[in-house]
């Protein structure tokens, strides 16, 4: 019989789908049996599977419809069908965001809660809270404390679990349920170990004294559950990581004794954590590498993948820990999981020595079509950190990335590609012809726009100083007239970097040029025009300013700026100095060789930090009319980090004056600060205009006081001060539980630290992307020069370093490189000066027994210049 | 940078999908909710994990900067999604208490015709794993003990009989309305054929005692 159905089964198609055809309104005609007497289980449990079943595959429901299917569902409790009732939970989870008037089943959930059927009471308490919110919450508190106690596990993992959820929602209301959470931690059962585990630290993670506690009584007693055991690590190395505990502290010791764990889950997480610790020793490494490499051989895949994964980040901070792995590496480059494989291969490239290098990459390039872009990002990263490894490996290398670059891949992979290529250009000169050989090749078929506008960008900086600029007008001119505007656009900008470096291609740019006035494009026709026009003018100082080093301003600046202008109109001309400066980006060595996240992160164009700050401060009315925002430096602390009050300044620049931001936040949960306020006593001719105070300081809430400085107007070279700083505020003790402050309070003061205002507080940063040019430009009418011996200083990268923190400047043409074994460098130094005068700096070096430095600085104005000199003196 | 992210918590599944052989979603929950909220996200990233894992069985992959653990049985695949940063292991025990726990429930035939028609022991199955995105149960007899779900061949077999009565239905109902009674009658016949089958069962199991 049975045998006869399935073939009739075979005969409508084995991949027959009895959901396939599922219409919504026919699915919602037949719950309507849902109301018939009696209850007919078997077609009401299938009518219920079909609509979770279209839920779940995404099929839009209306709310009227919902809620209908909703109410007719509810009848459906009378029923005493398992199997029924548990889909009827089901439901109202699926629906509880879809469906009006979900509550109207509370009683009924209560009900199964508190009953006597153990099946329903854990799957009624996790449907009962997802359709609860805080008022009801507090109704069905008591049920709540009672189920997270209870002795049948499933009923108090589910009010665990259920609680973890609505932390979110009503904190204060679970924070009353700790002691219940507590009870349960002490369960036999391993699952209620855990998730009161869980529930605990997320109550309590604020609390560090009170997590401590935690911790060194669930490592004392020992736990039966491997979940909380990995919970209980990742607790105790987050304590680690925030208290900076030395490894002898007994939670090192703690995580340690968890590599010798019976389950392999706890023995991972334990290795992971320790390779995870910042400054870690190679010694205190060693056993978890240890335990690691046994991983290496298991049977497992995931086993395998996760110890290589892990070593690989060791691999990156301490390589020499590896090396003893490296035998079962070169077993794992042959797996047939590549993820494993692409891993081991990178980490053995790091940890391995040069001679290995051109094994490893031939190995990779024969599987490197097979594996995901995912790894193929993390093979360019590891062959970048190799190029700086060992620069002399660099044609090998160029080799393998240009193959790569030709291969099919998603555009992450192309722009780490491209990156790399870059970076290496930039390492080693020698390898920037092929570099950029490759990369023109590369873009001739280019689908990715921003990678195409970034090389021609690259070409246009770097290509006009190479030995034979002409072969890259071909490439760029190509794109003139094959590709899409925002490319044609800036091939149209690289062409003038060409004409405007090389005289004798000049005439050439300027007739295709001539042509690409002809484009079909608004802004390429005008790029094309305006720099027609510069070119033609020859002048080189016209060429500094409007071809190679574009504008410095910050954008969103630039639109408000504007903006207000259009607002209020004026014969005054719109004067571009009044627009804050884009803060020069901080370019910094990227670390990130793991797999990490990179594709969900948002590509928006954020505000600038100093956008921001302008934006707090106008919104202060104490401090209209200070103009534009100049420069906001990085927060100095003001306090040592573990006292009562914690204060750090931030000093903001305005053209004639300078407002101290002052982020207090009050540590002691017994107090409650009002009327904050940082005095301050200038040692200088600075003048302390006024206090903005901070109304009320509740404990652990950052607040901002302010200081509003005006700078000395008759000696405008006084640009450094010390000021002795003193917080004053009145105190009102509260209730450490409560919050609730005493009616009355005292005065009372604390000593900060003193704070410095230097010469880099007046400079802001620019990066002018060819020095010469901009040198040129700005002229010798204020140019002064000096010399100076800095005994103190021994190496030329150290007078570097010191030149560079101290005057706030950004070092260009990558001159803040000193190329090792030389015995004199230049170093390039360009700023704007407050009140937006271009600054440069021009610094030769010699290092005989300290160092000579000739310095030679040229702005726009006098002042600066001096002030410059002076403060170097 | 990527270790700040291993935050203390129980949420612990990004993600959880069953797909069929050609890639089509037979079950998919997803916990985080700022991960592919749409639905043509997530069905975009089940196609990709789809396409880049089922043709080797390797276990794990990672994919759109998550662990993907998964399994495959026969035409079906299994797949559990968590961080990067997440513990591999603990992905794993989940996978395989879902598959064991499934294994048991459709008596071993892992398979999508027999998944399909004990679908709601299916989504029983995953909601006492998971719940909210925290792992509730790893012990996959427990979970089997906790659904208590008395599927099988003989229900599904009911299903089979009862679908194709309301199948007919539903393709022809304008032209040959079947009475609300013969569908009863068909029923009453089924749980009659159940009855039996059910007895012979009981019979075999006490013969196998005896024995």
């Amino acid at each position: 019989m049975i045998k006869k159905f399935d073939k009739k089964d075979e005969e409508s198609g084995s991949g027959s789908n009895p959901f396939q055809h599922l219409e919504k309104s026919a699915v919602l005609q037949e719950a309507r049996i849902f109301n018939e007497t009696p209850i007919n289980p078997r077609r009401c449990l299938h009518i219920l599977t079909k609509i979770i079943y279209l839920l779940n595959q995404g099929e839009h429901f209306g709310t009227t419809e919902a809620t209908e299917a909703f109410f007719a569902m509810t009848r459906l409790f009378q029923s005493n069908d398992q199997t029924l009732r548990r889909m009827c939970y089901l439901t109202i989870k699926e629906m509880a965001n879809i469906s009006e008037d979900v509550i109207i089943v509370t009683s009924s959930l209560t009900k199964d809660m508190t009953g006597k059927e153990d099946v329903y009471r854990g799957p009624a308490i996790r449907a009962l809270c997802r359709i609860t919110d805080t008022t009801m919450l507090q109704a069905i508190e008591r049920y709540m404390k009672q189920a997270i106690v209870d002795k049948v596990p499933s009923v108090s993992s589910s009010a665990l679990v259920s609680s973890l959820h609505m932390v979110k929602m009503s904190y204060d209301v679970v924070k009353r349920w700790v002691n219940e959470a507590q009870e349960a931690a002490s369960s036999d059962n391993i699952m209620v170990q855990y998730h009161a585990l869980g529930l605990l630290y997320h109550l309590r993670k604020n609390d560090r004294l009170a997590v401590t506690k935690m911790l060194n009584k669930f490592t004392k007693s020992g736990l039966k559950s491997p979940f909380a055991y990995c919970m209980l690590i990742r607790i105790a190395s987050k304590l680690l990581e925030e208290t900076e505990g030395g490894h002898d502290s007994p939670l090192f010791d703690f995580i340690e004794s968890c590599l010798r764990n019976k389950h392999e889950m706890v023995v991972y997480e334990a290795a992971s954590a320790i390779v995870h610790m910042p400054n870690c020793t190679a010694r205190e490494l060693a056993p978890a590498v240890s335990v690691l490499q046994l991983f290496c051989s298991s049977p497992k895949a995931a086993l395998r993948y996760a110890a290589v994964r892990t070593l690989n980040k060791v691999a990156m901070k301490h390589p020499s820990a590896v090396t003893a792995c490296n035998l079962d590496l070169e077993n794992l480059i042959t797996d047939s999981n590549r993820s494993i494989a692409t891993l081991a291969i990178t980490t053995l490239l790091k940890t391995g020595s040069e001679s290995s290098v051109d094994r490893l990459m031939k190995q990779i390039s024969s599987f490197v079509s097979e594996i995901s872009d995912e790894f193929k990002v993390v093979v360019v990263q590891a062959i970048s950190a190799l190029c700086q490894k060992y620069p002399r490996k660099h044609s090998v290398m160029m080799n393998f990335l240009s193959n790569m670059l030709r291969d099919d891949g998603g555009f992450e992979y192309k722009r780490a590609i491209v990156d790399c290529i870059i970076s290496i250009i930039e390492e080693n000169p020698e390898s920037k012809e092929t570099g950029l050989a490759h990369l023109c090749e590369f873009i001739e078929d280019c689908e990715h726009t921003v990678l195409a506008t970034k090389i021609l960008h690259l070409l246009g900086k770097e290509g006009p100083r190479t030995p034979s600029p002409s072969k890259y007008i071909r490439f760029i001119f190509n794109r003139v007239v094959l590709e899409s505007e925002a490319v044609r656009a800036a091939a149209v900008s690289a062409l003038a970097k060409f004409g405007a470096q090389n005289d004798d291609l000049l005439p050439s740019v300027l007739v295709l040029m001539q042509r690409c006035m002809m484009d079909s494009d608004d802004e390429v026709r005008d790029r094309a025009t305006f720099y027609m026009n510069v070119l033609q003018q020859k002048q080189k100082a016209l060429n500094a300013a409007y071809i190679f080093n574009g504008l410095s301003v910050s954008v969103p600046g630039l639109e408000k700026s504007l903006h207000q202008y259009t607002l209020e109109p004026s014969e005054k001309p719109f004067d571009m100095k009044t627009v804050p400066l884009a803060t020069a980006v901080i370019t910094e060595q990227k670390t990130e060789i793991a797999p990490v996240a990179t594709s969900k992160l948002p590509e928006k164009l954020a505000p600038s930090r100093q956008d921001i700050y302008q934006e707090q401060l106008a919104a202060i009315p104490e401090f209209q009319g200070l103009g534009p925002l100049f420069k906001s430096s990085e927060p100095v602390q003001l306090t040592e980090a573990e006292t009562e009050y914690v204060v750090r300044c931030i000093k903001h620049t305005f053209s004639n004056h300078m407002v101290f931001q002052f982020d207090c936040t009050n540590t002691l949960n017994d107090q409650l600060l009002q009327k904050v306020v940082v005095q301050m006593e200038p040692s200088e001719a600075y003048e302390v205009a006024r206090y903005v105070p901070a109304p009320s300081l509740p404990y652990s809430q950052p607040g901002s006081c302010y200081s509003l400085v005006r700078l000395p107007d008759d000696d405008p070279t006084a640009v450094s001060c010390t000021f002795s700083c003193t917080m004053k505020y009145l105190v009102r003790d509260c209730d450490p539980n409560t919050g609730e402050p005493d009616d009355d309070g005292y005065d009372d003061e604390y000593v900060l630290e003193d704070l410095e205002v230097t010469v880099a507080d007046h400079i802001q940063k620019v990066l002018k992307p060819n020095f010469g040019a901009a040198w040129e430009e700005v002229g010798d009418e204020f140019e002064k020069e000096e010399t100076f011996a800095l005994s103190s200083v021994r190496t030329l990268e150290e007078a570097v370093s010191n030149i560079v923190s101290f005057l706030g400047m950004q070092p260009c043409e990558r001159s803040d490189k000193v190329p090792e074994n030389k015995n004199s460098h230049v170093l390039f130094l360009a700023g704007v000066f407050r009140g937006g005068h271009d600054v440069l700096l021009r610094a030769r070096l010699a290092l005989a027994d300290g160092v000579t430095m000739q310095v030679t600085v040229r702005s726009s104005e006098e002042t600066a210049v001096d002030v410059i000199l002076a403060s170097v003196g | 940078m990527d270790s700040a992210a291993l935050e203390p918590s129980l949420y612990t599944v990004k993600a959880i999908f069953i797909l069929d052989n050609d890639g089509n979603r037979l079950l998919a929950k997803y916990y985080d909710t700022g991960l592919y909220p749409s639905m043509k996200e997530q069905r975009s990233f089940e196609k990709n994990v789809f396409n880049k894992t089922h043709k080797a069985d390797n276990e794990i992959a990672f994919l759109e900067g998550m662990t993907i653990v998964y399994k495959s049985s026969i035409d079906i695949f299994f797949y559990v999604v968590g961080s990067a940063q997440e513990n591999e292991l603990m992905l794993m025990a989940v996978l395989n208490c879902l598959f064991d726990s499934l294994s048991q429930i459709l008596r071993k035939n892992v398979e999508r015709r027999c998944l399909l028609d004990n679908m709601d022991g299916v989504f029983l199955v995953v909601d006492e794993i998971i719940d909210g995105g925290v792992i509730l149960e790893s012990d996959p007899q427990q979970v089997v003990e906790k659904v208590n779900y008395r599927a099988g061949s003989e229900q599904a077999f009911g299903f089979v009989l009862l679908d194709y009565i309301t199948g007919n239905m539903e393709g022809q109902a304008d032209e040959n309305p079947l009475s609300e009674q013969s569908v009863a009658q068909h029923i009453t016949e089924k749980l009659a054929l159940t009855t039996t089958v059910l007895q012979s069962a009981k019979e075999q199991i006490k013969w196998s005692i005896l024995k």
